[in-house]
């Protein structure tokens, strides 16, 4: 038995695959534990999904193998939360509002902002709050 | 002590020493108050954050025929134009036409006058929508067209309330989320946010108004302007703690400059959901150091200068005048604040790295040789009030 491994991966389902049980075969078949984060399907029924995938990186490996013929987009940036670097100002108003301190100040002297992109858990609360719209969502 | 010609001749010789409010009290520590004030010249000061009494007057040249314009919209974005022909005035906080504002509230007031003043500052092409009555000598009617800044004759701005001396911290003591132009404030205490560059500001490290007056020149968004006048709800006579910091708002700056020198990325369009939108700014000030004790002033740090704790819930909309407690910038940089026992996390709607790359681009100006003093043409108000409205029910 291989260590387990957890990917954080976006699938982009197009719109004649979102009536698939997907998921229920990465479980069932392919022993992975799969935590959502967020999962929409848009008006055009196209879907997003973004999720943590735990197991084996073999059975990660098949299963994304499996996924793919689908012809579901995996993107491993992982992310269906934007941070623009060149919108923020490192003001600060998103600090408070962050549960897992994704967004923090990166160095106490200068007061930039960082974003920690594997600390994200896609929570939005950053989009209503950033008076510069530095934070958006991809779907 | 120095004079304004003996610093000018230093800048011009490229030779000036110039630090920034950041970094003079480590300096001044070193090496003493007296020998510090010998050698330094400059120290930059600088603030960046929305500044909701911004605007600018645009002026769009003439058309062939003529209109005189009593109605325009820049990109839907309502402009005063109660002016001369093709002049007009564009306020930050103008809504764009048809916003529903907090019709659903909390209104996410996405687009208004502070992003048109960004849009023209970046270079971007913009929609003219102009109305006008038809005279004999204005006979056109109407007019869409597309413009940048640089079709404009003029675009300067002109603030009249920029640079507050110092801020409440805002908080929120009731059960349900406050919408404010301080943001978001999360119930039951659950945020607190200020809005200062502390001991980086302007006003701050300035306190009784020695060196910054009418005419001093400032470093607008990278535009060189000036102080025109002090600005609105301006008042010097405050209550002050034992360094001469006001315990509150006290002084206000109004500038002006031309906005075609300005860079786009501290000219910053600002939406805050629920409240409305507004403009940030960029703005960095030089404090000629004449003696020792402007010096010292120049030296105050985050731990010497406290703000008011405001509850947004209750005490700022009924203008009640309560404060809940007072913390300093030291205490608020930290991110946890403690009012009445109450741990509070601390967000922030003021950019202290803005502000500091502000002060280091003016510092730079000035060591170049670039960016010359003068000394103001008429100093701020030394005693001065801010009234409040009275509601009256008859004239008399």
């Amino acid at each position: 038995m291989s260590a387990t491994v957890t990917r954080k991966l976006m699938f982009f389902f197009p719109k004649c695959e979102c009536e698939k049980p997907i998921i229920y075969h990465l479980v069932k078949d392919y022993h992975l534990v799969v935590n959502v984060f967020r999962a929409k399907v848009t008006p055009d029924a196209e879907g997003y999904l973004v999720l943590d995938l735990a197991g084996s990186e073999e059975d990660i490996e098949r299963a994304l193998e499996y996924v793919r013929k689908f012809k579901v987009t995996i993107s491993a940036s992982t992310k269906g939360l934007r941070w623009d670097r060149a919108l923020c100002t490192d003001c600060g108003a998103c600090l408070t509002h962050c549960p897992t301190k994704a967004l923090r100040v990166a160095d106490p002297a200068t007061r930039k902002i960082c974003f920690e992109d594997d600390k994200c858990i896609e929570c939005l609360a950053c989009l209503k709050v950033c008076p510069f719209g530095a934070c958006a969502s991809v779907f | 002590m120095k004079t304004y010609e003996e610093i000018n001749a230093r800048i011009e010789a490229g030779k000036a020493v110039v630090l920034t409010a950041d970094e003079i009290m480590d300096y001044v520590d070193r090496k003493g108050l007296e020998a510090a004030a010998e050698e330094v010249d400059v120290v930059t000061t600088a603030t960046f954050g929305p500044m909701c009494s911004s605007g600018c007057f645009l002026n769009f040249g003439h058309s062939t025929p003529r209109i005189r314009i009593s109605e325009a919209w820049l990109e839907d974005v309502l402009l005063y134009t109660g002016i001369a022909a093709v002049d007009a005035y564009l306020g930050a906080t103008q809504l764009r036409h048809n916003d529903p504002a907090n019709m659903d509230y909390p209104g996410e007031f996405k687009f208004g006058g502070g992003h048109v003043i960004e849009a023209l500052v970046a270079g971007k092409t913009l929609q003219l929508f102009a109305l006008s009555y038809g005279t004999d000598d204005y006979p056109k009617r109407e007019i869409r067209t597309y413009i940048t800044i640089h079709d404009l004759n003029q675009a300067i701005m002109v603030n009249p309330r920029n640079c507050y001396q110092n801020y409440n911290v805002a908080v929120n003591s009731s059960d349900r989320v406050i919408y404010s132009y301080m943001g978001q404030l999360q119930p039951n205490f659950g945020n607190a946010n200020y809005c200062s560059a502390g001991q980086l500001s302007p006003l701050l490290n300035d306190p009784f108004f020695e060196t910054i007056g009418i005419g001093t020149p400032v470093w607008l968004a990278g535009a060189r302007g000036h102080v025109y006048a002090e600005g609105t709800q301006f008042a010097a006579d405050v209550p002050r703690n034992e360094h001469g910091i006001p315990l509150g708002g006290a002084g206000t700056l109004a500038l002006t400059a031309d906005m075609k020198q300005m860079r786009a990325e501290f000219v910053r369009g600002v939406s805050l959901r629920g409240y409305g939108v507004s403009l940030a700014l960029g703005i960095a000030i030089p404090i000629p150091i004449l003696s020792p004790e402007i010096l010292r002033r120049t030296c105050i740090r985050d731990r010497d200068i406290s703000a008011p704790v405001v509850d947004y819930s209750s005490d700022y909309p009924e203008n009640t005048g309560r404060i809940l407690g007072r913390v300093t910038y030291e205490q608020l940089r930290s991110g946890e604040i403690t009012i009445k026992g109450r741990k509070i996390p601390v967000g922030s709607l003021s950019s202290y790295a803005k502000a500091l790359e502000a002060a280091h681009l003016l510092a730079d100006q000035i060591r170049r040789g670039d960016f010359a003093l003068n000394p103001p043409i008429a100093p701020l108000p030394a005693r001065r009030t801010c009234k409040p409205m009275k509601i009256r029910t008859r004239r008399s």
